[in-house]
C-alpha cells in the first residue's frame, strides 16, 4: 500500500472557497466582513439576462488579524461566473482599498481568482477595473503595501492579470495562473495552431506560476497550502514593518512606484521581448535562461524545482 | 429567473441577533442559501430565486421535507440557485442548517 500520510499537510489553496482561504490566511476568527451576504448587495445586471445573483456579487471583503497585525482583505470566488468582475464587484474591491488609505492598515491582502470582466456587465464591468487600478495605486502611494495571492482554479486574467500587477508583490502556487488573454481567448482569437488551450500541460508552462516566478512577474512561489500562502504573506509585512529600515529603504520587499521605476520596467520588458521573443513554449525560454533540463521543471515539486533554478534567478 | 417564495409554520427557537448563515456558491448545478433570523411571527420563509423555470412543485416537495425535518420558526431563508438538482439542495439545506446549529451552542 502506498503511504498517503506526508502528502498534503494543510489545506489546499487551489480547492478552498474564497471565504475558507480567508479563514485560512487570517488569525482565527479575526475576520470582520464588511457589506456581508445579508446586505443582498447584488448586480442590477444579471437579474434581465436570466443569470441569477449571488449575495456577495463574487467577492468577500473586510478586515482582520495577520499575525496580530490589521489587515484589509479581499477574496474572489471563481466558482460564481469565474470570479468576473461586474458593478457591485468592482465597486467593493475600490471602496475597500480607499478604506485602506484611511484606515492605514499594515497591508490590503489580495486574494484573486478571475476571469476578467464579466461580459455581462460590459463596460460597467470595464469602468470598474480601471477604479479598481486607480484605487490600488492610490493606496500603494500612501504606502500601504498590497499582496496579491494567486492560486484558485480559475486563475487571474483579464482586467485582474492588470490589477494583480499593480501590486506590490504577488504569491502564487504552482496551480496558479496569470496572464492577460487566457488561453481560451488565445485559441478563438488567433486559432488552435497559435495556442492549444486544452493543451493542460503547455498552458502551465505559458501561464502557470512556476514560469511566472523564473519571468519575474511573481516574487514568491509556494506549495499549494493556504498555511504556506500566509506564512509569506507574514513574512512579506514583517519586512515592510521592520523598525531597523527607514520608511524609503523598507521597501526592498517592494516594488517602488515612482517614474524611474515604471521607466526600468518598461526597459526590462522590451529586453525580455527582445531575448525571448521568438519562444514558442516556456521550455524554449527556460532553456535560454541557461536552467539545466527545462523540461524537467514542470514536473518537480517546489523545494526540487527551487534547487534547479537557484542559479538562474 | 424565477422568484418563488414558501411559507412553513413552525415552532423552533427564536434566536434573534446573530449574523446571517451563508453556505454554498452560485455555479451552475448549485446554489447559494442565506440563513437569517427574522421576525415572521413563527413562520419560517424560504425564497428561492432560480435560473431553472417551471419547477415550483419539485421546489415544494424538497421543501416541504426539510421544513418537517427541522421545525424552524423566524427563520428566513434566502436562496440563489444555478440549476441545482434536488438532492443538492438538500445536501446545501442540511449544510446550512449544521453550521446554523453549531453556531448557537
Amino acid at each position: 500500500m502506498s503511504d498517503l500520510s506526508g502528502l498534503r499537510r494543510g489545506q489546499s489553496y487551489y480547492e478552498a472557497t474564497a471565504r475558507s482561504r480567508i479563514s485560512g490566511l487570517l488569525d482565527s476568527n479575526s475576520f470582520q466582513e464588511l457589506l456581508g451576504p445579508a446586505d443582498r448587495l447584488t448586480s442590477p445586471h444579471l437579474e434581465p439576462l436570466g443569470q441569477p445573483c449571488s449575495f456577495n456579487d463574487g467577492i468577500i471583503i473586510g478586515s482582520g488579524k495577520l499575525h496580530g497585525l490589521s489587515v484589509l482583505i479581499a477574496s474572489q470566488e471563481g466558482g460564481f461566473m469565474g470570479g468576473a468582475v461586474g458593478e457591485v464587484h468592482g465597486a467593493k474591491l475600490t471602496g475597500l482599498l480607499e478604506r485602506a488609505v484611511n484606515e492605514k492598515p499594515a497591508a490590503v491582502l489580495l486574494l484573486l481568482e478571475s476571469g476578467g470582466v464579466r461580459l455581462h456587465e460590459a463596460n460597467a464591468g470595464l469602468i470598474a477595473i480601471s477604479e479598481v487600478i486607480r484605487a490600488l495605486l492610490s493606496t500603494r502611494a500612501a504606502g500601504i503595501p498590497v499582496v496579491g495571492l494567486i492560486g484558485g482554479a480559475n486563475g487571474c486574467f483579464g482586467g485582474m492579470g492588470i490589477v494583480a500587477r499593480c501590486c506590490d508583490t504577488l504569491i502564487i502556487n504552482e496551480e496558479g495562473r496569470l496572464g492577460l488573454s487566457g488561453p481560451d481567448v488565445i485559441e478563438t482569437t488567433m486559432g488552435v495552431e497559435e495556442f492549444d488551450s486544452n493543451d493542460r500541460a503547455l498552458v502551465w508552462r505559458t501561464v502557470g506560476g512556476k514560469h511566472r516566478y523564473l519571468l519575474g512577474e511573481v516574487q514568491h512561489l509556494v506549495e499549494d497550502d493556504i498555511e504556506a500562502f500566509r506564512a509569506t504573506a507574514i513574512n512579506i509585512i514583517d519586512e515592510v514593518q521592520s523598525p531597523c529600515l527607514e520608511p524609503l529603504e523598507r521597501s526592498s520587499e517592494l516594488q517602488k512606484l515612482t517614474l524611474e521605476s515604471l521607466q526600468q520596467e518598461h526597459l526590462d520588458l522590451s529586453r525580455r521581448l527582445e531575448n525571448y521573443g521568438h519562444c514558442q513554449d516556456g521550455t524554449e525560454i527556460w532553456s535560454e535562461m541557461c536552467i539545466d533540463d527545462p523540461e524537467k521543471l514542470p514536473l518537480m515539486d517546489i523545494p526540487r524545482f527551487f534547487k534547479a533554478v537557484e542559479n538562474n534567478i | 429567473m424565477e422568484h418563488l417564495e414558501f411559507e412553513f409554520k413552525g415552532s423552533g427557537n427564536r434566536q434573534v441577533d446573530r449574523q446571517a448563515t451563508l453556505v454554498g456558491v452560485v455555479s451552475s448545478g448549485n446554489l447559494e442559501v442565506m440563513l437569517e433570523n427574522v421576525d415572521l411571527h413563527g413562520l419560517c420563509r424560504i425564497n428561492v430565486s432560480t435560473s431553472a423555470q417551471g419547477f415550483t412543485e419539485i421546489w415544494q416537495a424538497v421543501l416541504n421535507d426539510f421544513a418537517a425535518r427541522y421545525d424552524l420558526a423566524d427563520l428566513q431563508i434566502s436562496i440563489n440557485d444555478g440549476g441545482a438538482t434536488p438532492a443538492v439542495v438538500c445536501l446545501r439545506l442540511d449544510q446550512a442548517m449544521e453550521e446554523y446549529l453549531e453556531a448557537l451552542t
